[in-house]
């Protein structure tokens, strides 16, 4: 039986086994191919996305505990409309190989959304389950920052 | 001074070609131009770099894009000379193809020659050839804007001249009446003509030889900072990674191979997984399986549940075996000696000997992208997607495993979500590759879990060091370094010519045998046992350990000497390379050097050439609650020409937080005979909390380009484990350090 979920503001009826996790669902079924796979076991944050705003790991949770709106990377912004953040991240050249970046993003939305103007304490507590090998955390860090002091003088 | 290092590389390059037999250098498979592997529906190719068409410009770079900023800087050279803007640049990677060589791959990038504008000499033609006879198209090595700093320009130069003479003709004015800016020929009544239309014009025409090149002073994009032009899409997920590749009935599909290395299937059943939710197939070869789904989780849970016994391996059973093997080849005759000068023996048969012993571990990449690839086979021809670092290797290896011809097979290169030197291999396409021949015209993407990934990875070997040294009047009269890893050339060159062979492999001994220090009686011996685990390049190879084997015994010996390690270092650096005692003077100055710190804080310096860069680097630590936390990174680089500073101090940072993730924490261990670590959980790396602030300087003493991607690497673990040694009096000889230290995670 297909299970209804709303992306980025637009219903999908699933029809895959009710435990087949968010993550695979969004890259294999809806073809939303942002939100990427690099654990399985919620460690490295790439597959992150937001649901009902809040950032959650989708490669845990399974398609029958869908419980709210999902957005992905492709719901946040999109080339032609940057968010404040993917401009600041873009202001920065934050990204190196970049397969991590839409994780990281998603992470940092969602902390911005909860705390406008957040310490270095903050951004790491926020950010630490969001591994990147190529080591861009020092500009992700200052592009967060950026981002914050954009949104509080807007 | 009897140094044979030189000549011992040679011998490395010529004793691989010479095996390969029939190969001549010098002849005309040498010199020969190779073809254009470009042929546009429309417009024009003037050069295997370059395509002008209605869609503008498109520039191929045939260096993949794994983070380095790549396709941004070798465009940028093109641009420069072109006359276009460069963000109105289309890139792509292009076809596998002999064009596109990379002739920086084996060439001697020693501290000696870099301050000699440019190569030359036979040996340098050699070492140019060798890469081009051998279709080496790799990404990888720091190599891809040496390569390509005159050949793109020149790609860029030889366009403009033609598009000016097409311009010329058409118009019946001289070229010197004519002038080009931003993509259009300008006549002298300021009309414009877009290169696009005089593209078709242009390829009828003989391209100069030898076109003018700018002067450094007339850049317009090099030398300084540009934006990156894959940012927009990697900040909006729409950065196409191989695993991202989707095509019309694309089927989603995992692999699991024997995680004893050598071995193979005992016995299996997979009855209950064909039955499994979505699984369309199950294909079972000699050393593991591969099951076909309509999606890449419902294929991973299948795979779970496949029964098999696996039979033993041929690798060691454990760690302790592994490391006995890897000290038990000290017995046998030295792979190679890379540096011998003075009489070690003799300046080490009397006098105190300071004897020191260190150790390095295993390493995965783990790339943040799992191994994975898209293969289409229809009509006898095989598409494959993945991301990789030589793709005309993995066009040949999927050819000769599905008994096609070469061409018969189009590799498609996008990017890489990390590579690290783990996508230099051909062992994630094969799969994939195999698999689409078991469903003729229909895509199948093969995704490895995490734990296939690490399980299965070309590790950066595991190394043993041993130290003899002896001091006089505070100098390092004779140092003896001799290093025991197993030779990770080797799998390659098995690859690239077919023969397994056992070549002499400087990489053991580089970062150690290659550095800058005036000392007398200076040798350095690498052996290199064959254990049967795959072992392969992880950035910065020799250097990722040698460094800290050869920077901790420097480090040790100024102690003894009662020396400042600053002071030390540059009392025998200066004379042997004046550039290296800059960036050690630099990074001082920037760091406001002391190594007599307050209680509670730690200070350690360390400098390592590689690949033709000078890199220095300073490490503050202090205790928190008695543990080790990082909190500020100095580096001071020569890069001798920097062509984008932002990416090179982007490189350079990501490299020294790559160096330190392996040194703090990353280790492979082995228990019945297969690796024990799966996952990020027991292989971690920096995250943003416990990454340290970083201060980066570049500077461009040495006259000869040097690598960036990787030599920020080396100094990384040797100036922590100095600061260490400076905050707690403890001198750790042996990564990952957490074995041994607590640190703040």
């Amino acid at each position: 039986m297909a299970k209804r979920i709303r992306v980025n503001g637009q219903d999908h009826d699933i029809d895959l086994p009710p435990d087949v996790p968010l993550l695979w669902i969004l890259r294999d079924a809806l073809n939303l191919t942002g939100t990427k796979f690099g654990c399985g076991v919620a460690s490295c944050g790439a597959c992150t996305v937001h649901i009902d705003g809040k950032a959650v790991r989708s490669c845990q949770v399974a398609l029958e505990d869908v419980w709210g709106d999902v957005t992905t990377i492709e719901g946040h912004g999109k080339p032609q409309a940057l968010s404040s953040l993917q401009k600041s991240w873009v202001d920065h050249q934050v990204a190196q190989c970049g397969y991590c970046q839409s994780g990281q993003i998603m992470q940092a939305a969602a902390l911005l959304a909860e705390n406008p103007s957040p310490s270095d304490a903050d951004i790491d507590e926020a950010m630490a389950g969001n591994l990147c090998r190529c080591g861009t955390y020092p500009r992700m860090r200052a592009a967060i920052h950026s981002t914050a002091k954009m949104l509080q003088e807007a | 001074m009897g140094r044979i290092k030189t000549f011992s590389r040679r011998a490395f390059v010529v004793g691989s070609v010479a095996v390969v037999g029939g190969v001549a250098f010098g002849g005309w498979k040498a010199l020969k131009t190779p073809k254009n592997p470009l042929s546009p529906p429309d417009g024009a190719a003037l050069n295997p770099w370059l395509i002008i068409d209605q869609r503008g410009i498109t520039v191929i770079v045939p260096r993949a894009e794994m983070g380095q900023g790549i396709q941004t800087t070798l465009a940028a050279l093109v641009a420069e000379e072109l006359d276009v803007v460069l963000s109105d640049i289309n890139v792509e990677h292009g076809p596998a193809a002999q064009a596109y060589f990379n002739s920086a791959l084996v060439a001697d990038r020693s501290y000696e020659l870099a301050l000699e504008e440019k190569p030359s000499g036979w040996a340098t033609v050699m070492a140019d050839a060798f890469p081009k006879v051998m279709s080496l198209q790799v990404t990888g090595g720091s190599t891809s804007t040496i390569d390509a700093f005159e050949k793109m320009r020149v790609a860029g130069a030889t366009a403009r001249e033609t598009l000016l003479k097409a311009a010329s003709h058409r118009l019946n004015i001289p070229i010197s009446q004519l002038k080009t800016k931003d993509g259009q020929v300008i006549s002298p009544d300021n009309s414009q003509i877009p290169y696009a239309d005089l593209a078709e014009d242009a390829a009828q025409i003989d391209p100069p030889k030898s076109p003018r090149l700018k002067p450094s002073s007339e850049w317009r994009y090099l030398g300084k900072s540009q934006p990156r032009l894959d940012q927009d899409a990697k900040v909006t997920g729409t950065a196409e990674f191989g695993i991202d590749k989707r095509l019309d009935g694309l089927l989603f599909a995992t692999i699991h191979m024997t995680p004893h290395f050598g071995g193979a299937i005992e016995k299996i059943d997979i009855t209950t997984a064909e039955t499994m939710a979505g699984v369309k197939k199950i294909v079972v070869w000699e050393d593991g399986f591969g099951v076909i789904a309509t999606n890449t989780w419902l294929a991973m849970q299948a795979s779970d549940a496949v029964e098999v016994i696996w039979s033993k391996g041929s690798a060691p059973d454990d760690t302790e075996a592994v490391f006995h093997a890897i000290e038990a080849a000290f017995n046998d005759k030295a792979n190679v000696e890379m540096r011998n000068q003075g009489d070690v023996d003799k300046a080490l048969s009397s006098g105190e000997v300071i004897e020191r012993s260190y150790r390095a571990p295993f390493l995965a990449h783990a790339t943040m992208e799992p191994m994975n690839a898209t293969a289409l086979f229809q009509n006898n021809r095989l598409d494959i997607w993945t991301g990789n670092q030589s793709p005309v290797l993995i066009r040949d290896a999927c050819a000769d495993a599905l008994g096609l011809k070469k061409d018969q097979v189009v590799v498609h290169t996008p990017f890489m979500g990390g590579g690290f030197g783990r996508r230099g291999t051909v062992d994630f396409a094969l799969p994939a590759a195999k698999l689409a021949k078991e469903m003729p015209a229909t895509p199948i993407q093969v995704t490895w879990t995490r734990e296939e990934d690490m399980r299965h990875d070309w590790y950066r070997p595991g190394s043993i060091c041993h130290y003899r040294a002896k001091l006089e009047n505070g100098h390092i009269a004779a140092l003896d370094g001799k290093m025991s890893s197993p030779s990770p050339a080797a799998p390659v060159i098995k690859l690239a010519t077919g023969f397994d062979l056992a070549p002499e492999d400087p990489t053991i001994t580089e970062g150690s045998h290659d550095q800058p220090y005036a000392i007398d009686h200076f040798r350095v011996r690498g052996y290199a046992p064959q254990l049967g685990i795959p072992v392969g390049f992880w950035r910065s190879v020799g250097g990722s350990q040698n460094g800290f084997f050869h920077e901790s015994m420097i480090d040790e010996l100024a102690y003894e000497a009662g020396a400042d390690p600053l002071e030390f270092r540059l009392k025998h650096i200066r004379p042997e390379h004046e550039p290296a005692a800059k960036a050690l003077e630099t990074v001082a100055e920037m760091a406001n050097w002391t190594s007599k710190t307050p209680r509670g804080v730690g200070r350690g310096i360390a400098h390592v050439w590689s690949y033709g860069s000078s890199v220095a680097e300073v490490i503050n630590i202090r205790e928190n609650d008695g543990m080790i936390e990082i909190t500020d990174v100095w580096i001071a680089a020569d890069l001798g020409v920097i062509l984008d500073p932002a990416i090179v101090e982007a490189q350079l940072t990501g490299a020294a937080i790559y160096g330190l993730s392996a040194a703090i924490q990353g280790e492979i261990t082995f228990a019945n005979g297969a690796v024990e670590q799966g996952n990020f959980p027991d292989y971690d790396a920096l995250r943003m909390h416990n990454t340290p602030r970083f201060h980066v300087t570049l500077l461009q003493n040495n006259r000869r380009m040097g690598g960036a991607g990787e030599p920020g690497t080396p100094p990384a673990a040797p100036a922590l484990a100095n600061a260490i040694f400076n905050l707690t009096g403890k001198r750790l000889r042996e990564m990952p350090f957490s074995k041994h230290i607590g640190f703040l995670t």
